[in-house]
């Protein structure tokens, strides 16, 4: 069989799954189409990030853990760009932010212009931590209040500088702006470090972005959530309410509640495939130009790409900042499909490992690899819960329903998924270490 | 007099909880640190060992409880410890047997172990959320204080209070045990300097003789140990929940990778530099200062460096800071 063949077969596999969760509610298939459009769209997305996640590793074998982080970014442009800026706000403590943050980025600047000019010893140690805390005492002075006072504005809905109020399909480049500018400052400090410590080192960044967003009430409203953002599909009650709409699903014999849900959720597959399709593209291109061989010579051995005169930091610096742009888009994407910002909710088992299990399982290298671990790993992650009943039910069917051994399994078999996605991956790595779809 | 005062406020706030935090992160990055020297590679699944062995015992600690069992003052789990520490070696031994040894027949790369690592990091926190659920658990009993606030004023006629909790002592008295056991472990026994031996230079190991397979085992029977102490003191001193373990990964990797990943001293080291700073820059010092500046600069404020929420950011920064100026950390790490 070809490799075409094959590919082919593995992403028909996956639709068929997908269709079938729409089409028949036998074993553990849920019949319901809004369902199968929702595995869909999350799935779309997973796909995306699998592919930064691929630039990296597998082109480039970087071994970045904090996808998470970039994700993140990507949801933060979401509400930078498209929600309305809040009245008053940026009077109020706008200017003096800014002001603090650049201040902030001064004192930085200045603490690394001493490590450069000062020579070693003791006065450089005294003129480093007296810029240090005066640069910090000035920052949180000009800082603390400016903060108090956009907090303090309607704090029960706002409390935020809010957005610039654009049309909210320009945060998803926006988002990957942000995260490719953030990738850069990582990049810059982190990129030196070697195998387990830059893997380390991106897993606490991750860590601490999140941590920015859960705090920094005046930028995200915290763990407060953003709620509402715009979007780009309308209002599946403004579709019910619209005759022409009414009307059209009638001809289809469509409840107008089933097709405005149905409308809505089409529409966001529809944008995503275009997204996934187009970075899916660019990112053939960029394994099959010159320029992906030359990452592919860099992977496999870093030493002889050196020799040959390849500036190995640079090109490094290059694909994490690409990988992590594509991580921010699909953060953007998925933000918008929740229509809000939740921090608290992103935790590296969903938005790292999981991300990195989809592209082992895929295959790491190949594109299509990555698309498609991210299509099948995200429906086994929804699905395995209702079959973990399923088979729990079955093995346990011959007991009483108030027998404890059974209502305890019952009550955790939905942490049957944990467990499952360790066992697939473990399974892979043994068996089919290249993954599902190997790398040419 | 204020002095003091300050100092006890210090040393209540800051001191105790620091001091007891960075023992259980030491413990567990010397598990980290001995994995890495002996198989090496990072173990993403260091957490949600913790999390089994802790688990098990939890478990038998219930079970003694309601046979009536108890340890006086001290708390119950330390009788439920041991049977945790043979459960949780068990399931080492398994998982070396079935996962990590064909890859080292194999001699795979270091990065693939940190992926199988990660399979296993999912398995075994799917495994204890599957056993225990993901919520909450307390299991501490016994004496909850070694000196009580009240009782140490009415002492020494002090206004601040100073509270040690039975836990706290527990935790520093039994790191300080481990850490003594597992250095004379490591410089004075055959198993112990053939482990130093294999972790300095496989190949020159493997000539003199050593078997690397029984080399592996120790290995994973004392991480398993430490692993089981660092999960339970942890668990008795704050609480256990599956997801918190999980998380402790990280604070614990700061502390291996600041002080440098193999290196014991660098992991004990590690452990308390993360714990000091995580407390102190997230500590608000106006009660401290109140007691040592004149009444007129009183602070308004509560002058806390950063919002608690930030403690994991703490960590990090510090970590990557570190690692800005010695990229192998402190006690100069190995690099695989």
């Amino acid at each position: 069989m070809s490799e075409t063949v094959k590919t082919s077969l593995l992403f028909l596999f996956v639709g068929i799954l997908i269709l079938l969760e729409g089409s028949t509610s036998f074993l553990f298939f849920s019949g319901s189409w809004n369902s199968a459009l929702v595995i869909l769209n999350m799935g779309l997305v997973s796909a995306i990030m699998a592919i930064g996640v691929n630039l990296q590793w597998g082109f480039a074998g970087l071994f970045n853990v904090g996808i998470m982080g970039f994700v993140a970014l990507g949801g933060l442009a979401v509400v930078l760009v498209s929600t309305a800026p809040t009245p008053g706000a940026w009077s109020q403590g706008g200017v003096g932010i800014i002001m603090a943050l650049a201040m902030g980025a001064m004192t930085l600047v200045a603490a690394v212009a001493t490590m450069r000019m000062v020579p070693a010893g003791k006065l450089r140690v005294a003129v480093l931590l007296a810029v240090l805390i005066v640069g910090f005492v000035v920052y949180r002075a000009i800082f603390d209040p400016a903060v108090a006072g956009v907090e303090a504005i309607n704090p029960a809905l706002e409390g935020n500088l809010g957005g610039l109020g654009l049309p909210v399909l320009l945060a998803w480049p926006a988002g990957g702006l942000l995260a490719a500018g953030v990738a850069w400052l990582i990049g810059k400090t982190a990129l030196g470090l070697r195998s387990d410590y830059l893997a380390i080192a991106t897993l606490g960044i991750a860590e601490i972005i999140i941590s920015v967003l859960k705090n920094e009430d005046w930028l995200s409203r915290g763990v407060k959530n953003v709620v509402g953002l715009p979007r780009p599909l309308p209002y599946e009650v403004d579709l019910q309410n619209d005759a022409e709409f009414v009307a059209k699903a009638a001809e289809y014999g469509l409840d107008p509640v089933l097709a405005s849900t149905l409308y809505v959720k089409l529409g966001y597959s529809l944008l995503f495939t275009v997204v996934l399709l187009v970075l899916l593209w660019m990112a053939q291109m960029a394994l099959k130009s010159p320029w992906g061989r030359m990452m592919r010579a860099i992977r496999d051995n870093e030493v002889a790409a050196e020799a040959m005169g390849k500036d190995v930091t640079r090109r490094h610096l290059q694909i994490f900042i690409l990988g992590s742009a594509i991580c921010g888009i699909a953060g953007a994407m998925m933000t918008t499909l929740d229509s809000q910002l939740t921090p608290g909710t992103y935790n590296p088992l969903r938005f790292t490992f999981l991300i990195w299990v989809m592209v082992i399982v895929g295959g790491s290298g190949n594109n299509f690899g990555a698309v498609l671990g991210g299509l099948l790993i995200w429906f086994l992650w929804i699905k395995v819960e209702p079959m973990g009943i399923l088979l729990i039910e079955t093995l346990t069917a011959g007991m009483a329903d108030t027998n404890a051994l059974k209502v305890h399994l019952l009550e955790s078999a939905s942490h049957m998924r944990l467990l499952t996605m360790g066992l697939i991956l473990l399974l892979v790595l043994r068996f089919s270490p290249r993954g599902l779809i190997p790398e040419r | 007099m204020d002095f003091l005062n300050a100092l006890v406020a210090l040393t209540n706030f800051v001191g105790v909880p620091a001091i007891a935090y960075g023992s259980q992160l030491a413990l567990g990055a010397l598990g980290v640190t001995l994995i890495y020297s002996v198989l090496r590679f990072s173990n993403f699944a260091h957490g949600d060992t913790m999390a089994f062995g802790t688990m098990v015992t939890i478990i038998v600690t219930w079970w003694l409880q309601s046979m009536g069992i108890s340890f006086g003052p001290l708390p119950t789990a330390l009788l439920a410890l041991p049977l945790g520490i043979v459960s949780c070696m068990l399931l080492m031994l398994v998982t070396d047997r079935t996962v990590y040894r064909f890859y080292r027949t194999q001699k795979a790369k270091p990065v693939i172990f940190v992926m199988v690592s990660l399979g296993v990091m999912f398995m075994m926190n799917g495994l204890v959320r599957f056993v225990i659920g993901p919520g909450d658990q307390r299991f501490a009993d016994g004496e909850r204080f070694l000196i009580s606030a009240r009782d140490f004023k009415a002492m020494t006629g002090l206004s601040e209070g100073l509270a040690i909790k039975t836990t706290q002592g527990i935790t520093v008295v039994t790191a300080v045990v481990v850490v003594a056991l597992l250095f004379w472990f490591l410089n004075k026994t055959r198993t112990g300097k053939s482990m130093r031996a294999y972790s300095d230079n496989e190949d020159l190991a493997l000539l003199s003789g050593i078997n690397p397979e029984r080399v592996v085992m120790y290995t994973w029977l004392i991480v398993a140990t430490l692993a089981t102490i660092a999960g339970v003191l942890y668990g008795l001193d704050k609480s256990f929940k599956p997801f918190t373990y999980f998380q402790l990964l990280l604070p614990i990797f700061a502390a291996a990778i600041v002080g440098g990943l193999g290196s014991p001293v660098g992991a004990i080291a590690g452990g308390f530099i993360i714990a000091f700073s995580e407390v102190t820059i997230t500590y608000a010092w106006k009660k401290v200062l109140t007691y040592v500046v004149p009444e007129s600069f009183e602070p308004d404020g509560l002058v806390q460096l950063l919002s608690t929420d930030y403690k994991f950011a703490v960590s990090f920064a510090i970590l990557v800071v570190v690692l800005l100026f010695k990229p192998t950390g402190l006690f100069k790490g190995k690099v695989v």
